[in-house]
């Protein structure tokens, strides 16, 4: 039975293709557990829908100009970003408003673009990512960008979460909220371009909102939060990985959907918040 | 806490502050504070008391005018870390997984070297500001688990840790028994004595005689600005608040059954009332009854 099990578990590992896969499932979904912790908290999952499909046109044009795709997808991400803080300081309209208009209209730009000049790159592959098909240099660019993206946040999270939770404060006590603020836009755009080779420019959001959202059902204070974030994240792309082989379905969207069954479980069973808890506690 | 580098002082010189919409909150308000005062900024809702703290914290520049602290350029004070902030209850999240200690230490972070560890000073620190306003046995608990009163005294114990020495408190009493309404005055008094400049914008009519020694009038304008006995006079508060405010005056012969010919005014604000006297101020009785203290 318990030798039947590791079977299952040893079989995909022999090919070098799963590995690969395995290793950037896990590294992309611990970057964006830690990062979704902040997203939630301060609400910026919009801005991540928005950052994430701003990157097309970004790719589309890095391809044109022979740069790497992923300086492209940055450079496109963090424009839209900082063009939606631009237009509402010099605006009327709601940030939600702003965001739809810019990144919409960036997505748009990068298809013309994309059917204009047909480049080798697919689509689908931008789109909902190829996990299975990321080479050792993929995992090379990923895992520097997470590595550095990682540390930055630890090391300061706790300027980044005064942030978050009390911004006049931060400012009172003559923390550089500006710099804070560009820094955590700077790193949703690195967590992003880090993840579209396993999911894809549609799907990433979910890795960016998911493990916080369970996360902060769950705990009460930021540390917590941050360990059941990537817990969950690095066991659903773990899991993911698996049962996609013995499914023979999409990698990145069966990590994606165990993310989201653990999240209905979260949002049922949950000790304070559960909604099936509360009504039986009645 | 004797020798401050910073005598607290507050400047605001002819400010006229517009949001991004074009919408004009404050225009042309003027008034200056000195080391060792409690200031009520007093107005009805709407009348900019928020706006004016968030041009003093430098979150909104000024289109017209200018904020001095301590003599200095706001974004120069603030870098010194020597203001602190009393949110209002309405700005914080209170679902935001942070126990009760966690944002008092964040006080301390402009103590701290740039990794924030807390050495054996801040975590003193923290614990003696816990101490001071009472929440020593709550400092485990989330942020939303506490009653009204206990969260405004979680932010106070933080500007206390910080050891701010000018401290602006947004509507401190909102939502607050008057036990801790007292409490808080006290603690409000004693930074007073160590030589801190508050500002504290408060509905509380009936108190503010009882521990500001000075009174800003706010409308979209500075209406009165000074000592409090000067400025909070019926006629001032009338200008002040307009129709908004319940304003009951009992003549000398509804009172009395003697010749006294003084009569008494209530005045409030929905908060604790100001009960006027004749023509002197007299504090309130705590005539509103205990507001609700569920925790
Ligand atoms: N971010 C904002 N953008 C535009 N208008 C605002 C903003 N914040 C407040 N206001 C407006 O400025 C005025 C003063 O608000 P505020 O300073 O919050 O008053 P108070 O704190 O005295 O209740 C109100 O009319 C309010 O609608
Ligand atoms: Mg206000």
């Amino acid at each position: 039975m318990m030798a039947e099990f590791f079977e299952y578990l040893i079989e995909p590992m022999q090919y070098a293709f799963m590995q690969r896969a395995l290793l950037m499932a896990v590294l992309v979904g611990l970057v964006c557990a830690i990062f979704s912790c902040f997203l939630v908290l301060k609400g910026w999952s919009l801005m991540g829908d928005a950052v994430s499909h701003a990157v097309l046109p970004g790719i589309v044009i890095a391809y044109i100009l022979a740069i790497p795709l992923s300086i492209g997808a940055f450079v496109a991400g963090l424009f839209c970003a900082v063009a939606t803080g631009y237009v509402k300081e010099n605006s009327r309209l709601k940030e939600d408003s702003i965001m739809g208009i810019i990144f919409s209209g960036m997505f748009a730009l990068g298809l013309v673009i994309y059917l204009k000049v047909q480049p080798e790159i697919h689509l689908d592959h931008i789109l909902f990512g190829n996990i299975l098909g990321v080479q050792a240099a993929d995992l090379w660019e990923t895992g520097i960008i997470c590595i550095g993206t990682l540390l930055l946040i630890i090391l300061r999270r706790h300027d980044l979460l005064l942030y978050c939770f009390d911004q006049a404060y931060a400012r009172a006590i003559g923390l550089p909220v500006k710099l804070i603020h560009y820094t955590l836009l700077v790193m949703l755009s690195l967590t992003i371009v880090a993840s579209l080779k396993a999911v894809g420019v549609i799907l990433v959001i979910a890795m960016l909102i998911a493990p916080g959202a369970i996360a902060y059902l769950l705990s009460n204070r930021f540390s917590s939060m941050l360990i059941i974030a990537s817990s969950v994240a690095v066991g659903s792309s773990i899991a993911g990985v698996f049962i996609s082989f013995y499914l023979d379905a999409d990698t990145g969207a069966t990590i994606i959907l165990t993310q989201t069954i653990i999240f209905i479980i979260t949002f049922l069973f949950a000790p304070k918040s559960g909604i099936l808890r509360n009504k039986t506690a009645i | 806490m004797a020798d401050y580098k910073f005598n607290p002082t507050l400047k605001v010189d002819d400010i006229t502050v517009t949001y991004n919409n074009g919408h004009t909150a404050i225009h042309d308000a003027s008034f200056e504070l000195e080391a060792g005062t409690i200031c009520a900024l007093v107005g009805v809702n709407g009348s900019g008391k928020s706006t004016l703290f968030k041009s003093i914290m430098g979150f909104i520049k000024p289109i017209k005018g200018a904020v001095t602290l301590s003599g200095m350029a706001v974004n120069a004070a603030l870098k010194l870390n020597i203001v602190s902030y009393v949110p209002q209850a309405e700005d914080v999240d209170w679902n935001f997984p942070v126990l009760v200690e966690d944002v008092v230490m964040m006080g301390r972070y402009g103590h701290m070297n740039f990794l924030r560890i807390p050495n054996k000073k801040d975590k003193a620190m923290v614990a003696e500001a816990l101490e001071k306003v009472g929440m020593t046995e709550f400092s485990q608990r989330q942020i939303g688990e506490l009653s009204g009163g206990q969260k405004k005294r979680v932010f106070l114990a933080r500007s206390i840790a910080q050891e701010g020495q000018i401290i602006l408190l947004d509507e401190p009493f909102t939502g607050v028994d008057v036990k801790t309404e007292l409490a808080i005055m006290e603690l409000l008094k004693e930074m007073r004595d160590e030589g801190r400049l508050m500002l504290v914008a408060t509905h509380n009519l009936g108190s503010i005689p009882d521990f500001c020694d000075h009174t800003v009038l706010l409308n979209r304008t500075v209406l009165a600005a000074g000592a409090t006995a000067d400025v909070f006079t019926p006629k001032n508060l009338e200008k002040t608040f307009g129709g908004v405010l319940r304003h009951f005056t009992l003549g000398g012969d509804d009172l009395h059954d003697d010749d006294d010919a003084r009569s008494l005014s209530v005045i409030t604000d929905d908060e604790r009332p100001l009960v006027i006297y004749g023509k002197e101020t007299k504090k309130s009785k705590h005539a509103t009854s205990d507001k609700d203290e569920e925790a």
